[in-house]
């Protein structure tokens, strides 16, 4: 508050410094603080370790889904189906899981394993027919996962009939909804285990630097050796994997599988990923920046919530924020261009 | 606004004598960097004034601030001795100025004459008026001597045609300066000798055309004046027919400097490592090809633009299917073998267009360099790469070429043309090739990055890794190859050994044989 009584030059340098700060950083750090001060303006709980950590267990889901989000805009493209895999998970995992606990009611752990795995192999086979279609036959990611987000979802509610499964064995919810460790919740080491998994993966193996590749010039890869085919397969599939654990980690958290969860995720993962500078136009991205994006998206819900605006009115909010984030994007080029020789 | 101009502009004594365009101590600086600085520069009508300097010497800078597209940090441009301020490109259309810059701006979608128009289509009562468009555009070409078809989609043109709507576009409005930066730098022989008999034209009729262009021989051709840039700075304004080579090269460059092109004292050829037996390719843009190539030969490949001699290696490669023949490596069959088998078996292609095809631009130096390498040692066991050593080879690398700035963190679209090019050619050095292919090596390079570019393809020749060089740039085919094959319409026209290469014999070939 203080750089309102200063000066105009002071003003002037400060303007000049923070220019510079957002060309190296990009919009996040800046959103991040303005949303720290602002919320915590408006309410007390909202700076509270409690809630802090209330924030990072809520972020967990979209945190995994962005993940994936991320591979897809990597090399071009975006995955809209990810609400839909998330929802096929959820339903296909939860069926599997209580027909399982109903066929062998003293083996939970049995029924958890294969309940996750049916989840997690639906979820996937929508990411494999995203990755034929983009891979094999040049479908525009747009229609491809758009096409498949429709089928995905009348899927699920055809196998539910539109009604919540039920079913599932306690400890499922109890150990990966609602379990801590060490006064952490259960799924925030999932989606840790899985951010270091991806970071390993992208910064240190060949296939990892491939996904750059084929988004930051298709033809220069395959020139280069790279089987491009492959790599935009394995993108969606591997996004579509993403998007299935966040599912069945979310199915553990609400106790029921539904068809209905999930259809804010392609808007807030993309979101989450273009606040964190993952570029629109591929080839530009850091996974510790997405894991930021989507930490910046809980945390504004969180504060919105604890200040009480209406959940129709955050919806516009985010809208809002996914725009700015891409006008930003765009100005931080411009300042690029203008700096370079 | 009056107040701020300069006191004392030159007064009417000098309006008589004022040439065309004029720019006084114009400088531009980015943060950081100068990229002009205080540039005289004077254009008189009917001239054809060329600007000559290494990539990134401000020839670019100076084109954008007189096109209209960039603002000067201080200076000003005189337009016949009047302070002129360019704002944007309409603007500078306004004043009767107009670019053609590499970069073309049409709409590959719209037609001819939709392009020829856009922005200040014909209307009547705010409808179109399509039959004076068609009138208006048809009288345009017509002038101008160029046989387009107005209602012709411009993505059909070949690139000479789309040149010719960008210039079109320029005669809207009347037109006294025309900027043309290295316009002949994808254009056939005959589609350069249309240019150059449109500039002469153009210049007969009083406009002062503004040239950039690498290429010696056509300074000797069309220019009249050479304004020599470097670092930002004037260096010198020469007559372009009394004009030494050597002169304008050390003018450019700064320092003395021999022949662009090394000694070529290989050894005798080795084994032969391709063998290509009537290759015909699925898009009929080769047809029954066979060609050779030994270990430490540098093999040219001549050609017009089109005449196969790009697609036949690029078939070889995989990037192109194949219809029929056979393509031998090392006398391994690797006919139909997509890019990656080929990579893994030693045979590399470098494309010639690296924006678009051969470099991610986003991306830092380094990647880009270890692009085709990253699954074997010393990048990786193949699963895990070994980030240490990347670091450590690619800087070793970007050393030996002289990559400037040596950064290999900086994305590769913030370097010059030349340091892109030096990227992609470290690529050739990440591992053990026995055949490799440079599509153009030297497109838009200056002279002096050229000149070690050659010196590059030369050493590894002499390592003894089989070489080929694919070129429009007829010096490069006679000075840096031992043999060459002369491509036309998809066939090989001729083979050439050493003492067979002379301009004339290779000419003779890049057109059809006369019936014997």
């Amino acid at each position: 508050m203080n750089a309102r009584a200063a000066t105009g030059q002071e003003m002037g340098a400060r303007a000049g410094l923070l220019k510079r700060l957002f060309i190296r950083l990009g919009i996040l750090p800046f959103l991040l603080v303005i949303a720290l001060i602002v919320f915590t303006l408006m309410s007390d709980n909202f700076l509270t370790p409690r809630n802090l950590m209330n924030v990072l267990r809520q972020s967990v889901y979209l945190m995994i889904v962005s993940m994936g989000q991320m591979l897809a805009l990597l090399t071009g493209g975006f995955d809209l189906s990810v609400g839909t895999i998330l929802a096929l998970a959820s339903v296909v995992g939860a069926m599997a899981m209580a027909a399982f606990s109903a066929a062998f009611p003293d083996m939970p752990g049995l029924a958890i394993a294969l309940g996750c795995f049916a989840g997690v192999a639906a979820g996937v086979s929508i990411g494999v027919m995203n990755g034929i279609g983009v891979a094999f036959f040049k479908v525009s990611p747009f229609m491809m996962s758009l096409g498949m987000a429709s089928v995905g979802f009348g899927i699920a509610l055809y196998l539910t009939g539109g009604v919540p499964v039920y079913g599932m064995p306690i400890e499922f919810g109890d150990i990966f909804g609602f379990g801590m460790l060490l006064g952490i919740p259960a799924p925030v080491y999932a989606a840790a285990l899985l951010v270091v998994g991806l970071y390993a993966f992208l910064n240190w193996t060949p296939q990892g630097r491939y996904f750059y590749a084929v988004g930051g010039n298709l033809k220069a890869a395959s020139l280069s050796g790279i089987n491009t085919t492959a790599t935009l397969f394995f993108t969606y599939v591997l996004c579509a994997f993403f998007a299935a654990v966040a599912g069945m980690l979310l199915t553990a958290r609400l106790d029921t599988g539904e068809a209905n969860i999930g259809a804010s995720m392609p808007l807030e993962s993309i979101a989450a990923c273009v606040i964190a500078g993952v570029s629109l136009r591929g080839g530009v991205g850091r996974l510790e920046n997405v894991v930021l994006g989507a930490l910046f998206i809980g945390l504004v819900q969180n504060g919105m919530n604890l200040a009480r605006i209406e959940s129709y009115l955050q919806t516009v909010v985010l809208g809002a924020l996914l725009i700015l984030a891409v006008i930003a994007d765009q100005i931080r080029l411009r300042y690029v261009a203008s700096v370079r020789d | 606004m009056t107040s701020q101009l300069p006191p004392h502009t030159n007064g009417s004594q000098q309006h008589t004598a004022a040439p065309l365009l004029q720019t006084k101590a114009l400088t531009k600086t980015y943060p950081g960097v100068v990229a002009l600085d205080h540039v005289d520069f004077n254009l008189h009508p009917g001239e054809v004034h060329v600007l000559f300097g290494e990539n990134g010497a401000g020839k670019s800078t100076l084109i954008s601030i007189l096109a209209g597209a960039n603002q000067p940090t201080s200076g000003s441009v005189l337009l016949e001795g009047k302070p002129v301020d360019i704002k944007s490109v309409h603007d500078a259309r306004a004043f009767g100025i107009s670019a053609v810059f590499q970069e073309f701006s049409l709409i590959a979608q719209m037609t001819v004459e939709e392009n020829l128009f856009l922005g200040a289509e014909p209307t009547r009562g705010g409808w179109l008026h399509r039959d004076r468009l068609r009138r208006e555009a048809r009288a345009i070409l017509d002038e101008l001597g160029f046989d387009l078809n107005p209602a012709a989609r411009v993505a059909r043109l070949t690139r000479a045609e789309q040149q010719m709507v960008e210039i079109a576009k320029a005669f809207r409005s009347d037109l006294s300066v025309l900027i043309l930066d290295e316009p002949t730098a994808s254009l056939t022989n005959q589609e350069t000798d249309q240019l150059f008999s449109l500039i002469k034209d153009l210049s007969q009729r009083g406009v002062g055309i503004i040239y950039i262009t690498h290429r010696m021989a056509e300074i000797r051709r069309i220019g009249d004046r050479i304004t020599v840039l470097r670092d930002g700075r004037y260096i010198d304004t020469l007559d372009a027919a009394t004009v030494r080579d050597d002169e304008l090269v050390s003018l450019m460059t700064g320092k003395v400097v021999g022949t662009i092109f090394p000694e070529l004292d290989l050894p005798a050829p080795g084994e032969t490592i391709l063998e290509v037996d009537e290759l015909t390719a699925t898009d009929g843009s080769v047809q029954s090809a066979s060609i050779s190539v030994r270990a430490g030969e540098i093999v040219g490949m001549a050609g017009l633009v089109g005449s196969g001699k790009s697609e036949l290696m690029q078939a070889c490669f995989g990037a192109i299917s194949i219809d029929s023949g056979s393509v031998r490596l090392k006398g391994t069959e690797i006919t139909h073998k997509p890019p990656r088998a080929n990579i893994d078996a030693g045979f590399l292609y470098l494309p010639a267009d690296r924006r678009n095809e051969g470099l991610m631009m986003m991306r830092p130096v380094r990647e880009n360099v270890t692009l085709a390498a990253l699954n074997v040692a010393p990048f990786s066991n193949g699963f895990v790469m070994d980030r240490s050593s990347e670091n450590r080879t690619v800087s070793d690398l970007a050393g030996q070429l002289n990559l400037s700035p040596l950064r290999i963190e900086r994305p590769v679209d913030h370097f010059s043309g030349g340091n892109q090019q030096k990227a992609m050619l470290a690529r050739s050095l990440t591992r053990d090739y026995q055949l490799i292919v440079f599509d153009e090596p030297t497109v838009g390079v200056d002279v002096g990055t050229r000149a070690s570019i050659y010196q590059f393809i030369v050493d590894l020749a002499k390592a003894g890794t089989a070489i080929i060089i694919i070129s429009s740039d007829l010096p490069e085919i006679l000075h840096l190859t031992t043999r060459s094959y002369v491509f036309y319409r998809g066939a090989v026209q001729a083979e050439l050994n050493a003492n067979q290469l002379s301009e004339e014999n290779v000419l003779a070939h890049f057109f059809e044989r006369e019936v014997a």
